[in-house]
This record gives C-alpha cells, structure tokens and sequence, in this order.
C-alpha cells in the first residue's frame, strides 16, 4: 500500500486511495469538457436555436459585439456561476445538515427571496410604476436583485432566530419550514392585493437567466471566489460533522459558530444566485449528488467538485432552455426541474431495481 | 504529563430524570471499567466528563495532574478539551464517503485546527493507530461498506489517533467478536501503562468477564456510584451481584482472580 499524503491539496485530489484519486481526475476531465463545450454551445444558441453555422455568421457579422459580447456571453458564463453557486451552497447544505437530500432552499431563503421581490413589485405597481427583470431601468432590476438578495438573507436570519441559533439540527430544519411558509404566505397575501405583482413573481419563481449581463458576472465570480475558498477552509470540520455531532465536538469544533459560519455561507451564496436569477430548481440538491455517485470524497473534493457539477449542468440547461422552443424561451427553473426530477425517479427506480 | 477529570457533585438532569445525582469521582491512569445495569447513567457520565452535556449542578474539573488546580471543563473551548482527552461514542452515528484512513486522520484535529498542514508526527499517529485497531489492510474501504464491528474498530482508532492522555470509551467491544474483544482488552492494558505516556482508560462495558479483567471498576446504579476499587475487592464484587439483582455471581479462582457466571439457576 502506498502511504498516502495527508494533507489534501486545494482540490482534495491529491488525497486518497489510488482508485478514488482516479475517479476524481476522471470526474474533472469531464467536467473541464462539459464547461467548455457548453459555453462554446450557449455562444452558438441565438433566436434561432443552436447553430454552429449561426455562430460563425454572427462571429463575422456587425453585432459580433453586441450579440456575442454583451447578450449570450455573460448569460452564458452567469449561468455557470449561478450553477456553481447552488452546486457548492447545496454541498455545504447537505454536510451541515448530514442528509444528502438537504437543498439550500431550505431556511427560509427561498420564500424570502420571493417575498422581497413581490414586495417591490406590488409596492412599484402600487406606486404606477411597472417593474420586472427584464426592466431596463437599471435603478428598478438593482431594486429587485437587492430585495431577493436581501429578502433571502433576511429569511434564513429569521429561521436562526426562531431556532435560536444553529446549535439544534432539527430545530433549524423546523424552523426553515415555519418560515417558508409563514413568507410565502405573506408573499401570497401581497399578490392577492396587488395582482400585478403575480406575474413578476411567476417569473422569479420559474428561474431564469435571459437576465444575466456583465455585472451580474463580475458580482457573482467574486462571491463565488470568496465563497469557495471560505468553504475549503471549512471543508475539514463538515468531514468531523459526518461522525456525529458529538463526536465533531469531542474533536475539538465549536459545533455552534461552525454551523453558524456555514449556514451563512450557503445563505449568502444561494442569496447571490438567487437574486440573479431566480429559483433556479434542484441544481443544489443534483450536483453534490451526480459527484459523489461518481468520484465520492472528503468535503475538500466534495464542494469544490460539487461547484463544477452545478455549473455544467445549469450551463447545458440553459442551452437546452434556449434552443428547444427557439426563438421562444423555455425558464431554466423548468428545465432544471425537468432533468432534476427524472434524474431522481431513474435513481429511485434504479435503487428499488438493486 | 498525567490530566485528571474530576467530578465534585456532579448532578445531570435530563428531561424530567435525574441520571446522575451527587457524583464525586476522579479519573486514574490505568485501565477503569464503568459496569451497571441498563439506564444506570453510564453513558450519561461519560458524556458529562467528556465535556458534551452540561451539568445541571455541580462541575467536572480537569487538573494537568493530580495536584494542579483543576479547571471547569466546561469552561475550555472545545479545542482545548480535545487535546486533552477522546471520546468515542457508544453507537457510530456516520454519514458521508469518508475512507478509513480519512476518518482517522480526523483525529489529529485538535493539534491542526482546521486549516494546520498535517506533519510526520501526524502520519506517524494515524498509522500507529491504525496498526493498534488492525484497521491497515483496508484503509481504503469506505465506512459504509464496513461491519458494525469493523466501524468500531475504525472509531476507536480515530479516538487514538489524537494521542489525547485521557480516553472515555462508550463500550468499545460492542459488535466485536471474542479475538477482537481480547485483542482490545489487551490494547486498553497496554495504553493505559505504557511507559512512555500512562493514559486514563475509562471504558463503559457491558461484557462483564472483560470489565473484570481492569484495573479499577466504578460500579454505577441509577445514578449514584455503588462502589469504586478493584476487581478483587470483595465489597466491589458485592456492589456488582447487588446492582445487577443477583443475575450475576462473582466466583473467585484459586490465584484470587474474579470470574462472572450468569446465576440461570437462582
């Protein structure tokens, strides 16, 4: 047996069996493909649907710089970052809460991502105004991105306050149920009164990425950045929570700020994507799934890995959200759930099967 | 350096129940066997002296010897406790893709913090611990891919990985087979008077020829401490018949070694 080093490197790969090590090198190749094929395809998919032939024209074309630079380029790549956001949000979710069906919706971050930017609808509508994501107004899309960022945070800071911090699992979970449904019945209630505001609020729900420009991508690739290396610092103590509570406390973890510190780390990263671009679904819940079916591993591969699924797989959704009904739009929430839910009905039956 | 965990007037209430009532016990280098019948408290004080549930009277002091001042354990971080001792749980509670060689090397948390680049001393204790439990041949192997009695070995090992002075073991033989349960016995003895670091090895059992074999035996019964001495004192193999209602007799063979026989006749 070859002595293994123990010490990982930045991606954990160095780490390991040599088997494992294999897998994880296979994972990234794949991976490396699925992201630069995906983009190459999100440049070529236009009104027109996905076309290798469109992308040449267009490349020749006089609007290379509009259509190619400032539309389909920072959807493209903000797609990937907002997958990577939910990847890696849904990786630190499902070890804080020891349970590989943990999403980072859960906390109340969803429901108060939803109530913030139902809030700014009825209140623009109520004021005469008409605001959506789409607004071309950069005032009223930075009102709404504000208010799903804000209200995300605020949703999960809610549910820590009904918990009473993060020290109780259970308490937590239950407490992110109580407030997503206290929040989106209030959002309800709003959209009772305010009519206008369903629709907008339809949208947000359905997750979509027809919004995304080059802000978008410089603010999200810096908190993916930031994220992801506060996360590999942690990477350690969500190994020590997979032996149990206690025994993570008996190893020397502050289990109460660990948790804490990790909560608002998946807060903030789902409130970024969120706020970008909708409920995107099941990408969280997917990603760290797909990797550990394929190359499983400590935290330190876990959420980086994770990250990279997440990215592949809502890049190539985009895509398909785009060219399949082209020059309509399919949201990307549909088609994320659409691969998300068959997905799991395969692996159920699969299971079921063995 | 020798550590000591002191319990003075140890009270632990959970839920509506009293487990613990007015404990005053200290902890000894050696190997010390906890025994008492079911929902005596046993597991309950080990958690407490752990550091893992708080008292709800009372305190655990932990001494750097036995004449230094003693420090509310509660009071330390868990970062310092964990230097000081390990603690392995009676039912391995594991989740995750972790190897048994990942899982190990958790143990060196306390000395690396979470982000301490492991050393050689590090490698060299996981190794070690590994070669103790016979866990080598298949540091690869995924936890769940293990036999309960496997696991057992696997955590224990993680718990000698951090070289800590002081282990509390929630019976540790659970799920083993009789060579592993005398291998085990043997490594307590060992650890436990090595010459280079004397530990305290307090483990909880339920295997009662095993818990004969330690140095020491505390003898619980709801609650409160029965007895607390050798396995050759004869007013500590009264307390051990009496708690557990006479199922037990204790007979002495002619070196004056105690050996347990189930009473299926009385």
């Amino acid at each position: 047996m070859t002595p293994t080093s123990l010490s990982g490197s930045a991606t954990g790969t160095a780490r390991g069996a040599p088997a494992d090590i294999a897998a994880r090198q296979r994972l990234l190749t794949w991976l490396a493909l699925a992201l630069l094929l995906g983009t190459l395809a999100g440049l070529a998919t236009g009104a027109q649907g996905f076309s290798l032939r469109g992308l040449w024209a267009d490349l020749r074309g006089e609007d290379t710089v509009l259509l190619l630079g400032q539309i389909r380029a920072p959807r493209t790549l903000g797609a990937a970052l907002v997958g990577a956001l939910l990847g890696l949000s849904g990786a630190i979710a499902q070890g804080v809460f020891r349970n590989p069906l943990a999403d980072p919706y859960l906390l109340g971050s969803a429901a108060g991502a939803g109530l913030g930017v139902v809030l700014v609808l009825a209140g623009a509508a109520l004021g005469g105004a008409s605001v959506s994501l789409a607004s071309a107004v950069w005032l009223a899309r930075l009102g709404l991105v504000g208010a799903a960022f804000f209200g995300a945070l605020a949703g999960v800071g809610l549910t820590l306050m009904l918990a009473r911090g993060a020290v109780h699992t259970l308490r937590l979970l239950l407490a992110g149920v109580v407030i997503g449904v206290l929040l989106g019945a209030v959002s309800d209630l709003v959209t009772v009164v305010s009519p206008d505001a369903l629709r907008g609020k339809q949208a947000f729900l359905l997750g979509s990425t027809s919004f995304l420009g080059w802000n978008a991508v410089a603010l999200m690739s810096a908190g993916f950045v930031l994220l992801a290396v506060l996360a590999q610092r942690h990477a350690r103590a969500l190994d020590a929570l997979t032996l149990g509570e206690d025994s993570a406390t008996s190893l020397g973890l502050d289990l109460g700020r660990v948790r804490l510190v990790l909560v608002l780390m998946l807060s903030a990263g789902t409130a970024l994507a969120v706020s970008q671009a909708g409920l995107v679904a099941f990408i969280g819940l997917l990603a760290p799934h797909l990797v550990r079916r394929r190359a499983p591993g400590p935290h330190g591969w876990l959420l980086i890995a994770s990250a990279g699924m997440g990215a592949a797989v809502l890049l190539w959704a985009d895509v398909i959200s785009r060219a399949v009904v082209a020059p309509e739009e399919l949201p990307v929430g549909v088609v994320t759930a659409v691969l998300g839910g068959s997905y799991l009905v395969w692996l159920l039956q699969h299971r079921v099967r063995r | 350096m020798k550590p000591v965990l002191q319990a003075v007037d140890l009270r632990v209430r959970l839920g509506q129940r009293d487990v613990l009532q007015r404990l005053d016990l200290h902890t000894s280098t050696g190997w010390t066997a906890l025994v008492g019948p079911n929902g005596a408290g046993k597991s309950t004080l080990l958690r407490a002296l752990a550091g893992l549930l708080p008292p709800s009277a009372g305190r655990v002091l932990l001494r750097e010897h036995a004449d230094a001042p003693g420090v509310d354990l509660h009071r330390l971080r868990p970062a310092q406790r964990a230097q000081a001792l390990a603690w392995l749980p009676q039912q391995g509670d594991v989740t995750g893709e972790l190897t048994v060689r990942e899982t190990v090397e958790l143990g060196r948390i306390a000395q690396l913090g979470l982000l301490g680049t492991p050393g050689p001393a590090d490698r060299q204790a996981v190794e070690h611990a590994m070669a103790q439990t016979e866990c080598t041949p298949w540091q690869d192997r995924r936890l769940h891919e293990l036999s309960g009695g496997e696991l057992q070995r696997v955590l224990l090992a993680r718990v000698l990985a951090t070289e800590a002075s002081l282990l509390l073991l929630d019976e540790p033989t659970t799920h083993l087979d009789a060579p592993h349960q005398v291998a085990l016995a043997r490594l307590f003895r060992r650890l436990a008077h090595d010459a280079t670091q004397p530990r305290a090895v307090l483990t909880v059992l339920h295997d009662l020829p095993i818990a004969l074999q330690a140095d020491r035996l505390l003898v619980l019964d709801a609650g409160t401490l029965q007895a607390d001495g050798a396995p050759t004192d004869r007013a500590v193999q009264a307390a051990l018949v009496r708690v557990f209602g006479g199922a037990i007799r204790i007979e002495v063979d002619t070196l004056g070694q105690p050996r347990v026989a189930l009473a299926l006749d009385a």
